[in-house]
């Protein structure tokens, strides 16, 4: 090949990576090797395929290529287009930090050997890189279920514990459940043709019906994956079980590859849109959304704290993918266009910094062995490393200017604020409500951020143990301080970034918002129109930088200038313990109590005359009573009936395929008894 | 194609059906292998009047093999088997008789009105005969889910393989050579298997009441 096409270098990266999975198997218990050369090899693959997605999206390649391996009639086919090539750029970023972190994570006493671990992760980033150029639905099955295969054995390292394995159970019940509906959607949508490839979805023009149970089943089996609401319960159970790389990974790609399927095929497949297919997502999304920011703010378990916040930010891209497909179903282009990049722009973001944050609490995790917020704090002083990146990470995730979750929620109520110009009265009067939600989660969600961060960084520590507190190894540093870096130039260079979206857009809606948005330089951003609004990050960070450098200037020249360590006064304690200060429940109880009926809690509190009075709240999901438990209870009692049929008794076997035989003989049509 | 030999087929149809009655009334098991060779024996001399009226070669060479294989090799094998088990003077319990002879009948009047259509249709010079072998698959059938040892469950499969090949030759001339032998090449096979498997059994619950794999099932 003397000149290798864009898609033919992505199949060598990916090539590379099983390649670098299967020499770990070859070295299967040689530690230091797999994880201080395949694991580096495998992030600088996640570069190497950064650097091409963002070329094929500078270029505006749309490249096609079939692979001859597959069933004699079903080859793979594989295309690079720029919504393909744009998820592909937000896997390389994430991948490059996470296996350079990953380098230094993994330990040799986990319960999978190293090498089986490279291979299973390396395998599991492959075939997500595949999921998003393949071009039909085999290859894209194909490639969907070892993604979900590969991450079931991730989740499950440490297979000893059976908490661990059931989580994992879930996980891999839920994903099984949503791939069966995505396999009928695709057959829905191959419209009895039996051509399963994408080009010929796109041709096919099914009915409104039909198209509307394509859509539906696709809401389901992406929905699945992505954790979109009566399907979120595998979440927080499987990524407090998995080891934090992999966590970061499942959280910040795997969800996403979820968005990546839902916007291929109800923008790109679908050839008709309805309206109330919007109206649908908008609602799953937002239900979603602040079902997760209101759980995420009562957990005391940081992974799962963090898990709930993913729930959140996948219930805002796909509000954000709702709002954008109400616009295009009623030919509003442009405003589709501004959501869609709200939707994209969110992706990216929460990619980059929820990996971040879930990497943070590895670090946290191996320095301490702690997951429990209630044992944590003061961790500042330690790890002052790990600390400033998470402060950087929770920041974007709280929806603060000038960093990357503030764009995207800032275009998402900007989009929503162009919902009064909608044909269609009751939406008019529906969405502001919407809107007001959005708000309210991107409130909480801050809310769950400062207690994240609270808890775990400042006040005391409040374990003995956390005094010898070591700070991430170097590693870990260069893959967090990289995802970190990440996200402060997502934050500061909007208008970059939606240029590289352009040509998604181009492809998804048929125009995009570069035209408008860079028309008054590339610090300002006005995503419509200069009268309407504009946000410069760096206008904001000129101007938080000064606010800060003048206050601390203020406070060194007429205050003190030194710094005061003297006794507060102690509001008439004797003494004061780290015992004392606010604990995550203790931050989280308003919240508790404001939304009470969300929860469903078990309360126990100490009686009077206690001597080791124990408070313990323990607060659950009501999906898992009132949805998942009766459907639990009913295929017991289903299983049950049909376990009687086995009486463990060959004649009482024999029997039943005697009545079977008669019976079908009764059958046969002439016979008259 | 004489009267006579169709009357023979017939008679040897009946004497089928006749022990196959005699099988799912008999308590001793070592009478049960007697009989086995007996319906082997009928099968025999029914496939070889059909092969001499039809003048179908490959059906002597099937009724000759049927001689070797199920008058005297399995009823050979089932002996030593009966022998080195020590069950030669084992009685079975069985329930009812009469009743079990009364659900034989219904179920022979049920085969009857099953093969009538197809008798009807059928050139092959024996039309009446497909409804007793039908009758005798169900009989046999019956055979295995009423008794409690493994070896007359090991009979009654066996006389349903010969019921099936009777059906076969008189309805239709016989199957291809390939597929007979194969069924063939599977009984024996099959036979070996299950006599393996009764030793382990007896080995392990010290009995061959097959009411002991009961604990196999789930609690």
């Amino acid at each position: 090949m003397a000149n290798p096409t864009l898609i033919d270098l992505v199949l060598w990266v990916i090539s590379g990576w099983l390649v670098i999975g299967f020499l770990g198997i070859l070295t299967l218990h040689k530690f230091t090797f797999v994880a201080r050369v395949l694991f580096p090899l495998g992030g600088v693959g996640g570069l190497i395929l950064a650097l091409l997605a963002l070329r094929s999206l500078n270029s505006g390649v749309d490249e096609n290529r079939t692979l001859p391996i597959g069933l004699p009639q079903l080859i793979f086919h594989l295309r690079l287009d720029a919504l393909s090539s744009f998820f592909l750029l937000v896997l390389g970023v994430v991948i490059f930090g996470v296996s350079i972190f990953s380098a230094g994570y993994f330990r040799n006493s986990a319960g999978t050997a190293p090498g089986l671990l490279a291979l299973e992760f390396h395998f599991f980033i492959a075939s997500m890189a595949l999921v998003l150029i393949s071009d039909d639905a085999y290859v894209f099955m194909v490639a969907w279920e070892s993604m979900a295969m590969s991450s079931y054995f991730l989740v499950t390292a440490n297979h000893k514990m059976p908490k661990i394995r059931a989580a994992g159970f879930l996980y891999l019940l839920v994903a099984h459940i949503g791939a069966i509906a995505l396999l009928l959607s695709f057959g829905v949508l191959q419209a009895n043709s039996g051509d399963y490839t994408f080009s010929n979805m796109r041709i096919q023009s099914l009915s409104p019906f039909w198209a509307s149970v394509a859509f539906v089943l696709a809401v389901f089996g992406f929905g699945a994956k992505a954790g979109i609401l009566p399907l979120h319960i595998w979440l927080p159970e499987a990524h407090p079980a998995a080891p934090s790389p992999v966590s970061a990974l499942m959280s910040g790609i795997m969800l996403k590859i979820a968005v990546y399927g839902m916007l291929r095929v109800s923008f790109d497949l679908l050839h008709i849109h309805l309206w109330w297919w919007g109206v649908l997502l908008l609602v799953l999304g937002l239900g979603t959304a602040l079902f997760g920011v209101i759980f995420a703010a009562v957990q005391s378990d940081m992974k799962r704290l963090l898990a709930y916040s993913s729930i959140e930010n996948i219930g805002l891209l796909f509000s954000a993918m709702g709002l954008a497909l109400l616009f295009y179903s009623y030919g509003m282009n442009t405003i589709a266009a501004l959501a869609l990049t709200a939707c994209l722009y969110h992706v990216a973001a929460h990619a980059v910094f929820k990996s971040l944050l879930f990497l943070v609490t590895g670090s946290v995790l191996h320095a301490t062995g702690e997951r429990n917020l209630g044992r944590l704090g003061g961790l500042i002083r330690f790890m002052p490393w790990v600390a400033w990146l998470a402060f950087i990470g929770v920041l974007a995730s709280s929806g603060l200017p000038p960093f990357s979750g503030f764009v995207s929620e800032w275009l998402l109520l900007q989009s929503f604020l162009f919902t009064p110009s909608l044909p269609q009265p009751i939406l008019n009067m529906f969405i502001p409500v919407a809107t007001a939600s959005i708000a309210l989660t991107a409130a909480l969600a801050g809310y769950a951020m400062v207690k994240f961060f609270g808890v775990v960084f400042l006040g005391q520590p409040r374990e003995e143990k956390l005094n010898h507190a070591q700070d991430a190894g170097l590693f870990e540093k260069i893959g967090m301080v990289w995802l970190a870096v990440v996200t402060l130039l997502l934050g500061l260079l909007p208008n970059l970034t939606i240029d590289l979206m352009e040509p998604v857009m181009r492809v998804l809606v048929g125009q995009g918002l570069a035209g408008e948005s860079k028309s008054h330089g590339w610090w300002l951003l006005t995503p419509i129109s200069i009268e309407r609004a504009s946000y410069s990050p760096v206008y904001f960070l000129i101007g938080i930088a000064t606010a800060i450098a003048f206050t601390f200037i203020l406070v060194r020249i007429l205050y003190h200038a030194r710094l005061r360590r003297s006794a507060p006064w102690a509001g008439g304690h004797a003494w004061t313990n780290s015992r004392m200060q606010d604990t995550a429940e203790g931050y989280g109880q308003p919240i508790r109590q404001v939304f009470e009926p969300f929860f469903s809690m078990k309360r126990q509190l100490p009686k009077p005359d206690d001597l080791e009075p124990k408070y313990e709240v323990i607060v659950s999901d009501k999906f898992w009573e009132g949805l998942y438990m009766p459907v639990v209870r009913l295929t017991e009692f289903l299983s049950a009936l049909v376990g009687r049929l086995q009486r463990g008794r060959i004649s009482i076997y024999l029997l039943y395929s005697f009545i079977t035989l008669i019976f079908l003989l009764l059958l046969v049509p002439g016979v008259k008894i | 194609m004489t009267e006579l030999s169709i009357q023979l087929i017939n008679l040897f149809a009946s004497i089928l059906l006749l022990l196959a009655f005699a099988m799912l009334a008999q308590r001793r098991v070592i009478n049960l292998v007697h009989i086995y060779a007996m319906q082997g024996l009928t099968v025999v001399s029914a496939t070889s009047i059909v092969a001499f009226v039809t003048h179908q070669e490959h059906l002597y060479y099937s009724a000759v093999m049927t001689l070797a294989l199920k008058v005297f090799l399995i009823p050979l094998v089932l002996h030593r088997l009966i022998k080195r088990l020590d069950i030669r003077w084992d009685v079975e319990t069985l329930i009812n008789i009469p009743s079990m002879m009364l659900v034989g009948i219904v179920l022979v009047i049920f085969s009857f009105n099953l093969s009538l259509p197809i008798s009807k249709l059928s050139t092959s010079v024996t039309p009446g005969t497909l409804g007793i072998a039908l009758a005798c698959v169900l009989l046999s059938f019956m055979m295995m889910i009423t008794r409690s040892k493994a070896l007359p469950q090991v009979i009654g499969f066996l006389s349903m393989e010969n019921a099936l090949v009777f059906a076969a030759t008189s309805a239709t001339y016989g199957m291809p050579m390939v597929v007979e032998l194969g069924i063939a090449l599977d009984v024996l096979v099959g036979v070996f298997i299950l006599g393996v498997f009764m030793f382990q059994i007896r080995e392990q619950f010290e009995s061959l009441d097959i009411s002991h794999l009961e604990n196999l099932k789930e609690e």
